[in-house]
């Protein structure tokens, strides 16, 4: 799938942004007036960052109110509706904290539920597209969620939260690849099943319906190398989770060394995402022979 | 709506018979003439006259070899466009209800004015057959000519899609595949029709017709053309041999 820049900053800043409100939600950190305000800043800011950026990819994103009506079969549609539920949760939420000093307990964590079913959602958008073999699979959601609460915890302060998240994000996104890499094979689908004509005997393209790259080979049938594929894995991995978690375990801690362990983090994020897209193979690229 | 209808009264759909496609692309043409000036915005194209010429279209035709395990390969020219599928995950993704299912007749469409680009039924279409407009930034896709097939202002054989109505090869059939005793779900019945990925479970209405066995003996004059003698005798032989001492 094609790796659009504005989807990526969509799932991994909206998805620290709801990290964030969770955390805060909870209560953790305690705090309240100016310093709850900064705070709740960052993560509204990132949060509604994250679905601004997402409307940046819409053909005609005048009619995005639109996109809250169907919520009843569409994952985006849920998506959407969630995220604004979070938000004016965590808002009402918020000016109590704020502004009041007073920490409505129950509306946090409520709050806080929401976030966690917000990125849930956010991740059942990919999920939920049969097509994709490799994100038809319950690490997709469990991937995300990590990644959405280790950020959050990071962002937070929570550092021994965030310490053991970094663990969890690196084993879970390694099972994710090892899995995904098996998952369009085992789909069942080959060029043989697109077309039908298997039963004559073993197919391949011969011509290309068009001579120039087409909506559907840009948006569907992106390749991208494997070794070029296995090292951005690697410093991916580096940065998502082994530097981040040895910054935080092994060194006194200091505001300067968790904000060079976060950037790292926010960095390594930003790679695996893109991977997440790029490496993601659809069956259109099978009318392509661009599969296997 | 995109809750996707339990049932739908027709199934209207096409047959497309790969023995008998010659892969000239006359439907791709016809299809994007009509539908580039009736339904909805216009199939746009980009760069038109430039280096990489690309555009929207509705139908393609692909080529495809396929090699049987004893014989020569053979060429199949292979017509894809939305195959109206029952179970149609296009629609349940859509975020904001424009694209739907009728209940009448079964045909997917897209309702423009509602569309706002997201490209998520593109995604979940395992067959391609949805391209998003680069200028209008809307979903297009095969409506089975809907503004053709119902127009009581058109002459009554000119009531359905171009692509049928122009191929020149009667490559393709249209018709109701919900009605058992219909010429095309009789032609599916008799000609062995088939599902294109039956494994993705969207339970396409179109049909594939597979290419018919070649016959064995190609050429008819192969025998009479063998060589008459192996080793060339007479003045021939002669020559031959003169010829290799030198
Ligand atoms: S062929 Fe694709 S676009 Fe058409 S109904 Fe089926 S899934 Fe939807
Ligand atoms: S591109 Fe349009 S028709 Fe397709 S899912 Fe998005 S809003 Fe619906």
């Amino acid at each position: 799938m094609h790796p659009a820049p504005s989807i990526i900053f969509f799932t991994v800043f909206s998805g620290l942004g709801f990290g964030m409100l969770a955390f805060l939600g909870l209560g953790k950190p305690d705090v309240s007036g100016f310093t709850a305000f900064i705070f709740f800043a960052i993560a509204y800011a990132l949060a509604v960052g994250g679905l601004i950026s997402s409307t940046f990819h819409l053909g005609n994103p005048q009619r995005a109110l639109k996109a809250f009506s169907q919520w009843r079969t569409s994952w985006l549609s849920r998506e959407g509706c969630l995220a604004v539920a979070t938000l004016i949760v965590m808002g009402l939420y918020a000016i109590g904290v704020i502004f009041f000093n007073t920490r409505i307990g129950l509306l946090g964590l409520l709050g806080a539920i929401l976030c966690v079913c917000t990125v849930l959602g956010t991740s059942m958008i990919y999920t939920q597209i049969k097509t994709v073999p490799r994100w038809h699979h319950w690490t997709t959601p469990l991937v995300f969620l990590s990644y959405a609460l280790t950020g959050g915890a990071f962002l937070t302060g929570q550092v021994q939260v965030a310490a053991a998240g970094l663990v969890t994000i690196g084993v879970l996104q390694i099972l994710a690849w090892v899995i995904g890499d098996k998952r369009f094979a085992g789909s069942g689908s080959t060029i043989e099943s697109a077309t039908g004509l298997g039963t004559i005997g073993k197919t391949r393209m011969f011509e290309a319906p068009h001579s120039a790259k087409n909506y559907l080979m840009k948006e569907m049938v992106h390749v991208v190398g494997r070794k070029h594929a296995r090292n951005l894995r690697i410093i991916g991995l580096v940065l998502l989770s082994l530097l981040p978690w040895a910054l935080l375990m092994f060194f006194p801690f200091s505001h300067l060394l968790a904000l060079v362990a976060i950037l790292a983090h926010i960095a390594g994020a930003l790679t695996t995402r893109w991977l997440f897209f790029a490496e993601a193979e659809h069956t259109v690229g099978l009318y392509y022979g661009q599969r296997g | 709506m995109t809750t996707l209808p339990a049932q739908t009264e027709k199934k209207l759909g096409l047959v497309i018979d790969l023995d008998t496609c010659v892969g000239c692309h006359a439907c791709v043409v016809s299809c994007k003439g009509w539908n580039t000036e009736n339904y909805g915005a216009a199939l746009s194209d980009q760069n038109a006259y430039g280096k990489d010429p690309s555009g929207t279209f509705l139908n393609r035709v692909h080529s495809y070899e396929v090699q049987p395990e004893t014989g020569a390969a053979q060429t199949i020219h292979f017509p894809k466009s939305c195959l109206h599928c029952e179970d149609a995950p296009c629609v349940t993704v859509c975020p904001t209800g424009a694209s739907y299912k009728r209940v009448e007749d079964g045909i997917v469409l897209v309702n423009e004015s509602d569309c706002i680009g997201c490209g998520l039924c593109a995604w979940a279409c395992p067959y391609g057959a949805r391209e998003l407009d680069q200028a209008e930034g809307v979903m297009k896709k095969c409506t089975l000519c809907v503004d053709r097939i119902y127009n009581e202002n058109l002459p009554e054989e000119d009531r359905q899609p171009a692509c049928v109505r122009t191929c020149p090869a009667g490559a393709r059939h249209f018709g109701d595949l919900g009605d058992e005793t219909s010429d095309v779900s009789q032609l599916v019945k008799e000609r062995g029709g088939f599902d294109l990925m039956p494994e993705q479970g969207t339970k396409p209405v179109n049909k594939y017709l597979p290419p018919r066995p070649k016959d064995e003996q190609i050429d008819i004059l192969a025998p009479l053309l063998e060589p008459v003698a192996a080793e060339p005798t007479g003045f021939l032989g002669w020559l031959d041999k003169t010829l290799e001492k030198l």
